[in-house]
């Protein structure tokens, strides 16, 4: 579909004449935006792109975009994504959803979409707080964080999304701030081209229930120095100056400083999503210091569309059976007269 | 080795009722349905019942480990699997205490007497051995040492181990009442070389001791041949024996070739259900997609997007399987969206009775979701007609725009009978509401004037991109629309739109008689049970008493009142409490309606409705 695709659309093309209702300075404005600046790019028709949510304040989205488009019930739209796309592999579909939605009521279909590697893409709006709902604490909230539903501090230890993905069998994750939207335009479009389950996790603030929950990560002043963001086949390194970088050191990752001990940027780790072991991507998902961004993993895979239409080709060249008169008049079936 | 208790002139009989039984890993179930296909073939009439524990291997030997297969072949109309026996075969001990209840008396018992030892006797609670202290004297018992004439048969057979030989056991039974009833062997033997072929040992095992059963009854002629069943009369036609759940599966296959588009499945294990999956999953030649979802909630979900994505979508499941998928049940009927749910019902609450049948899922079909959310309910009544509804199920869905509840029961989906094959030329046309073109101005919710189904745009289409969701909608744009005067009008359209299906299906007719003393009512997988009752009660000479049996419950057929006010009394026969009955007295305000209500687990018998009848009439 992308190499006989006629029109240029701009933005505008995707943008619906349904009012945007988010709380003013919420980062999901600048998601939308990017999505709508994405889809022009991926050189897709408006008409053969479906987008899927489940409940929540991310599951408005669909309302917002001028495609095809379902806003559905908690926690399943990857199992209907999964029913739009096995209908019609042609179709690009989206997902999405939060922290609540894709990991509390709905972790059985996001656990199970990721091991299956559909070709989907989802966007996981991760804000560690129930938004909708005015406020509870979600399955990614911090231990202590006060919330309308723990007033005295959260008491259950949370998921990291990319950790529970990667344990999941997932072939694409990527993490990005909330605040870059040139960054996260770039990240969708790679999750376009990914063939399989891509997931994106955005770090995404909610200006009124847990404003600033990413402040220290993701603020133009000390992003460079908190986060490391990642790029396939370059060294890791990090900082204002550029002069930090990851080694590996007793199993683990470790800061260090390059000029400092000996460290030249040879001894850097250099990025390799496309490895099929996930063990290095797990370490880097789950790096407290520096918090890593960028496309984590992109290893690809078979599709299961692909193994299903490879079996469908096959039963198909051996069966006797076009039509069900076929199968119905054949075996043993007996006259009356 | 085998003793004659009554002696027996041979006789030509309408019909007999068989009953094979033993541990739930003795091959009853390929027993009696070996029987019941070669019975078909001959041109029998038949019903069948397998009645098996929700234990895959139970303990050997216990009581509640008995798995049992009943078959009714006739030359007559044969519409239930049959009350009371002719013939048990009982494979051991357990088998014969937990069903000689059944047997008439004066009839016959076939038992494998090396079953009967002293621990199969314990554990199935006998405290003397039946076969020597004269409890089955008022029976026919034909004893026969199968296991060790099986071992017999066996010995030259190389490959084989004890296990293999033990349990083809099951095929000597078969053989000797193959003799009785002067049924051929080949339609097995086909069905052994077709199932072995990888292992010719186990064709030539199998073969020798199904002859082995076969020669043994013949040869010692100690059994007359005494029974023969005549073809019976059926209307003409090319047939095949089908089993419930097969015949729901093909139902679909069918719809979805007639109305052009392509079947999706989701659906995720649940007995008696998941027959409809393993059938459905074969088809892929067909283009059909069968996807096993990571649950109930997952699997109608999945069908959601699909049928999102513009191809007939089901959803299989059974009686937990419809609670858990009640919220997205509404979700499809809130987004007026075609879908088809099979309730394959089984004994309830909760967990239930897993293998056992019961129609207790009728009120949460009907009502089982938030909001006023109305459906189609529909439900097959024979084996053989699940095809039929499955197929009309997906014909209202497409034509309608709505989600249609289907309900079998665990009865008539494992059941089988004959099937007049219906082909696909023979079946109406199906509709559908996709909009294709150039439409100016189109919105999803524009209405067809007759119907009220709304368009359906399908992703991939240019032009018709819109955005559908759980939130109330606005009744032409489909945008979310929460005004309290829009909220109503949609809700009664939906209403209405459900209402109006009558003006789709057949009136109701009357069996027997059009008015009179009592009307007999049911729906669904009991019309076996009730039609030959009623029948019988008319010909011993009771007169005005009428049979009414439903497969159409949301909406009622058109002419229900009408019918129901013609007849001095009524009686609502079903297998739960009272669900239909409370359903009609909604509708029917004013009627009063006896109920017949049976919680077992188990199908109507027939003697105890004709009691019951009896009585009402009195």
């Amino acid at each position: 579909m992308e190499a006989t695709l006629e029109k240029k659309y701009t933005f505008k093309d995707f943008a619906s004449d349904q009012e945007v209702r988010w709380c003013p300075g919420c980062d999901d404005y600048v998601i939308l935006r990017s999505m709508q600046k994405a889809l022009p790019e991926m050189g897709v028709k408006k008409e053969d792109v479906v987008f899927v949510s489940g409940i929540g304040c991310s599951s408005r989205f669909p309302y917002y975009m001028n495609t095809y488009g379902m806003h559905t019930i908690h926690g399943r739209a990857p199992a209907i994504a999964t029913g739009v796309k096995l209908a019609n592999p042609e179709l690009s579909v989206w997902v999405m959803t939060g922290d609540g939605d894709a990991m509390a009521i709905g972790g059985n279909h996001f656990i199970h979409v990721l091991r299956r590697n559909i070709d989907l893409n989802i966007v996981l709006f991760n804000n560690e707080i129930y938004g909708l709902t005015k406020g509870q604490f979600s399955p990614t909230s911090l231990v202590g964080q006060k919330t309308k539903s723990s007033p005295y501090g959260n008491t259950q230890p949370p998921f990291r999304p990319g950790e529970l993905a990667l344990g999941a069998g997932a072939r694409f994750f990527g993490r990005i701030g909330g605040n870059v939207p040139k960054d996260i335009t770039q990240m969708l479009i790679e999750a376009h081209q990914f063939k399989g389950t891509s997931l994106i996790e955005v770090l995404q603030n909610c200006v009124i229930f847990n404003d600033g929950c990413y402040s220290n990560i993701t603020n133009k002043d000390t992003k460079e120095d908190k986060q490391i963001y990642l790029e396939h086949g370059k060294p890791m390194i990090f900082g204002k100056n550029r002069d930090k970088g990851l080694v590996l050191n007793n199993l683990k990752l470790e800061v260090v400083t390059i000029g400092e001990n000996g460290i030249t940027e040879d001894d850097i780790l250099v990025h390799n999503a496309k490895e099929k072991d996930p063990t290095m991507h797990q370490m880097l998902v789950r790096l407290e210091y520096p918090v890593a961004t960028g496309i984590i993993r992109s290893f690809e895979d078979v599709t299961l569309e692909e193994r299903e239409d490879e079996l469908t080709r096959q039963v198909k060249a051996n069966s006797k059976f076009t039509k069900t008169n076929d199968l119905f008049f054949s075996g043993e079936i007996y006259m009356v007269k | 080795m085998l003793t004659e208790k009554m002696e027996l002139q041979p006789e030509v009989l309408e019909a007999v009722v068989i009953r094979f039984v033993g541990d739930s890993g003795d091959g009853m179930q390929l027993t009696g349905t070996q029987f019941s296909d070669t019975s078909a073939m001959f041109g029998n009439d038949i019903a069948t019942f397998p009645n098996y524990p929700s234990e895959i291997r139970a303990p050997q030997g216990s009581l509640y480990g008995v798995s049992g297969f009943q078959v009714h072949i006739g030359s007559v109309e044969v519409s239930t699997p049959g009350d009371n026996l002719d013939l048990l075969v009982a494979m051991n001990p357990a088998g014969l205490k937990t069903n000689l209840y059944a047997l008439k008396p004066g009839h016959t018992i076939i038992v494998d007497t090396n079953a009967f030892t002293k621990k199969n006797l314990e554990k199935a609670q006998y405290e003397n051995n039946p076969l020597e202290d004269h409890s089955l004297d008022n029976y026919r018992v034909i004893q026969v040492d199968m296991t060790s004439l099986t071992k017999e048969a066996l010995k030259d057979v190389e490959g084989l181990d004890n296990k293999s030989i033990t349990r083809s056991k099951n095929m000597f039974a078969l053989g000797m009442v193959y003799w009785m009833y002067g049924r051929e062997k080949d339609h097995t033997i086909d069905f052994f070389n077709k199932k072995f072929k990888t292992k010719p040992h186990l064709i030539e095992a199998n073969t020798k001791v199904l002859n082995a059963g076969y020669y043994f009854a013949e040869t010692l002629e100690l059994i007359p041949n005494a029974y023969t069943i005549s073809p019976a009369k059926m209307a003409a036609g090319t047939y095949r024996v089908i089993m419930g759940n097969t015949a729901t599966a093909w139902g679909f296959l069918a719809a979805a070739e007639k109305s052009g588009l392509e079947l999706f499945l989701g659906s995720y294990p649940i007995t008696p259900a998941t027959d409809i999956l393993h059938e459905l999953v074969k088809h892929k030649h067909f283009g059909v997609k069968a996807f096993q979802a990571e649950d109930e909630i997952a699997g109608i979900s999945s069908a959601i997007g699909a049928s999102f994505a513009g191809d007939l979508a089901i959803t299989t499941t059974s009686g937990p399987g419809l609670a858990l998928k009640g919220e997205a049940l509404g979700l499809a009927m809130m987004m007026e969206l075609p879908l088809v749910v099979v309730n394959v019902q089984r004994g309830g609450p909760s967990t239930g009775l897993p293998t056992k049948t019961e129609q207790s899922d009728l009120l949460q079909a009907m009502y089982g979701r938030n909001g006023e959310s109305p459906v189609i309910v529909i439900a097959a009544s024979t084996p053989a007609n699940c095809f039929d509804f499955a197929f009309q199920a997906s014909k209202l869905a497409l034509e309608h725009m709505t989600p249609v509840i289907l309900l079998t029961d665990g009865y008539i989906a494992n059941g089988s009978a004959p099937w007049k094959i219906q082909s696909i030329d023979e079946l109406p046309e199906i509709k559908n509401n996709i909009s294709k073109g150039v439409i100016e101005d189109w919105h999803p919710y524009t209405r067809n004037e007759d119907t009220l189904a709304r368009n359906w745009g399908i992703p991939g289409t240019e032009g018709f991109e819109h955005r559908l969701g759980g939130l109330e909608k606005d009744k032409v744009t489909g945008d979310v629309n929460q005004a309290p005067e829009n909220h109503e009008e949609m809700t009664k359209i939906r209403a209405e739109k459900v209402k109006r299906v009558q003006n789709y299906i057949p009136d109701i007719k009357t069996e027997f008689a059009d008015s009179g003393d009592l009307l007999v009512v049911g729906w669904g997988g009991t019309y076996g049970s009730l039609h030959s009752a009623v029948k019988q009660i008319n010909e011993e000479g009771y007169k005005n008493i009428g049979f009414a049996h439903f497969n159409y419950i949301n909406p009622l057929p058109k002419n229900t009142g009408d019918l129901l006010s013609r007849f001095k009394k009524i009686v609502v026969c079903e297998l739960n409490n009272g669900q239909f009955a409370k359903v009609l007295r909604i509708n029917f305000n004013g009627i009063e309606f006896l109920q017949f209500n049976k919680i077992q687990g188990l199908p109507f018998g027939n003697n105890e409705l004709i009691e019951e009848f009896k009585k009402i009439v009195k």
